[in-house]
């Protein structure tokens, strides 16, 4: 079973970027469960969604604790809520930003380890790229392309497949071209990242 | 057909499947995303003939259901925790006068304090009222149990609700096998009312009944109860031929052969607890799980039969009767009478706490081992407590007690200490 949590906040699409992703592994022929974290939804609240992705039935309903990755919507609450905690050792963060990783004060999350990888962090600026395609920022389903890239536990297809179904004509088009450019912008780099010497 | 889809959205739509003539709701959360998708079927025509009846209150609501259902018409309703307590005298009126209105409830805790969270203390609260109560696992049998609530509720003449956990189903996006109208009207046929207000052949219905026969029409009432428990298994089993899954019963055993200790349940809880129980049978112990679907009427008879090998029970349960303990543990003890078998009832999910798998194999572990307490709160913050029994000896006007913790969580930061 592969876990994600989706952080954010009220307004950024947190709760649709948990659904389309569980459409999308729906898609591609597994099993999938999304759901929020209940209450606080005001709009720039910070929000979690989670999404457990399977090849059999998915029966827990507890809340994702341990996950193997995090989509991180918004940079700014990298210092401000408890984004990490549960990452399982060999997770990794997909995390909405212009900066480069060095300049994020996470060098003591991403420094390698003995016995594997380590935490991998990727950047995608996926507020530029929402802007850029369909002149909203809102970073979601740009996300999702980039999330395909990075381990491939959804294909991209499928992310398509599921922006199309929650979202009518023009903006599914302009979303999927943005998801596809995040696609191929985290295929690039993490090819690296997930063969880096281990040390 | 195969979908992945949010159990509001499913419910709603196999709802409409079932083709209610008069829809008639309040909006509140966790039950707004049902109520809103079965409005939009109905105003753009695809649930139709039906009528959707705006409202200003639950009480409206159910009183609305009530006289829809007297005139012949399918009637549903759907509404969650406070929303069920202020229609609470309508609820009661829908069983005692035998109208088989169909009403989903997305479970959730009842204040003070204020809580939009999960747990069953709204289902508890009309435990008696005379409905039955049936309780989903997952959001393909809540869908299931709707269409089977019709019929369940037009056969016995007697009102349905249908208990979804409110968030972690209705709002939980999963796979969901959506039955199809051709399916549904197969299995469903049309209302036929057993009493109804007919201008071309009058009667009044609601008649006052005085000490002389208030006893035996609450008995009979009893008595449609009773066939419930019949019909109840009876139209599982017929729907699992129609529809090609099993879904609803009286109740499902899981895991129990050989189980030393079995555990209990209501709802969606039992896919953490199967989860739990599997992974403790990889590890050699003999546990197995009952899940009750029909909480009323209670399966005594069936829960005596599926524990008979056991030798402890822990029923976990989302609400309990304050001053006393468990609800549902009352009635599994009931059902184990003479049996001598322990009974341990676990307190969890309260107003929405998330129930973990690891909280719920410390809890087993002991129960298997005879450690556990009778009456157990599941991850109880015993400090927070503490400090308020401290603050309540300490002095007299300690203000209120749901601020005061909030302030000792350090939730809330401002006010006086």
């Amino acid at each position: 079973m592969f876990q994600v949590r989706i952080h954010g906040r009220g307004g950024q699409g947190v709760v649709t970027a948990a659904e389309l992703l569980s459409v999308a592994a729906f898609f591609d022929g597994r099993w999938s469960q999304a759901f929020p974290s209940f209450g606080s939804e005001r709009t720039g609240a910070p929000i979690v969604g989670f999404c457990r992705i399977s090849d059999g039935e998915i029966r827990t309903r507890e809340p994702v604790s341990t996950p193997d990755a995090l989509i991180v919507q918004d940079p700014t609450l990298l210092h401000q809520v408890d984004l990490f905690s549960g990452l399982r050792d060999d997770g990794f963060v997909l995390l909405n930003t212009s900066r480069p990783v060095e300049e994020l004060g996470l060098g003591a999350l991403t420094s390698p380890r003995r016995d594997g990888p380590g935490i991998r962090v990727i950047t995608l600026p996926a507020t530029e790229l929402a802007i850029a395609h369909t002149g909203r920022p809102t970073p979601n389903a740009v996300l999702l392309g980039g999330f395909a890239a990075a381990g491939g536990v959804v294909s991209l297809d499928a992310v398509a497949g599921a922006i199309e179904q929650r979202f009518a004509g023009p903006v599914a088009r302009a979303n999927i071209a943005a998801a596809t450019e995040a696609f191929r912008s985290v295929s690039a780099r993490w090819k690296e990242l997930d063969h880096a010497p281990t040390d | 057909m195969l979908r992945q889809i949010e159990g509001s959205r499913a419910v709603a739509e196999t709802v409409a499947l079932c083709r209610p003539e008069v829809v008639c709701a309040y909006p509140i959360s966790p039950q707004t995303h049902i109520i809103e998708a079965v409005g939009v079927l109905v105003r753009t025509g695809a649930l139709a003939p039906c009528e959707f009846v705006n409202v200003e209150s639950e009480f409206a609501a159910m009183s609305v259901s009530i006289g829809a259902s007297a005139a012949g018409a399918r009637a549903y309703t759907a509404t969650a925790s406070q929303g069920l307590l202020f229609m609470i005298e309508a609820v009661y009126n829908a069983a005692g006068l035998g109208l088989p209105v169909v009403m989903t409830l997305a479970n959730r805790a009842v204040g003070a304090p204020i809580n939009i969270w999960n747990d069953h203390s709204d289902a508890m609260a009309v435990r008696d009222s005379g409905w039955i109560q049936l309780f989903a696992e997952t959001n393909q049998e809540a869908a299931d149990l709707h269409i089977q609530a019709f019929r369940l509720a037009e056969s016995l003449s007697l009102p349905v609700m249908v208990a979804m956990d409110g968030f972690i189903l209705t709002h939980a996006i999963e796979r969901v096998d959506l039955a199809t109208q051709e399916q549904v009207d197969a299995f469903l046929p049309p209302y036929e009312p057993r009493q109804v207000l007919d201008p071309a052949d009058p009667v009044s219905i609601g008649a006052m009944v005085g000490p002389e026969a208030f006893e035996e029409v609450r008995y009979l009432a009893h008595l449609r109860q009773v066939d419930a428990l019949t019909a109840i298994p009876a139209v599982a089993s017929e729907f699992a031929e129609h529809f090609g899954r099993s879904s609803g019963g009286l109740l499902r055993p899981y895991r129990c052969e050989g189980a030393d200790t079995v555990v209990v349940a209501l709802g969606s809880v039992l896919g953490t607890i199967k989860d739990t129980v599997d992974a403790m049978r990889d590890d050699g112990l003999a546990v197995g799980v009952v899940g009750i679907t029909s909480f009323r009427p209670f399966p005594a008879a069936a829960v005596r039969e599926a524990l008979a090998a056991a030798r402890r029970v822990v029923v976990v349960e989302k609400a309990f009767s304050i001053g006393f303990g468990g609800v549902l543990s009352t009635d599994v003890a009931m059902a184990l009478t003479g049996s001598g078998t322990p009974v341990t009832t676990v307190v969890a999910g309260l107003g929405g706490r998330p129930i973990t798998g690891a909280s719920l194999r410390e809890c087993f572990e002991a129960a298997a081992a005879g450690r556990a307490e009778p009456l157990v709160f599941l991850d109880l913050n015993r400090s927070l407590i503490d400090r308020d029994l401290e603050r309540s000896s300490a002095r007299r006007r300690t203000g209120p007690t749901a601020e005061n913790v909030l302030r000792d969580l350090g939730t809330v930061a401002s006010g006086p200490t």
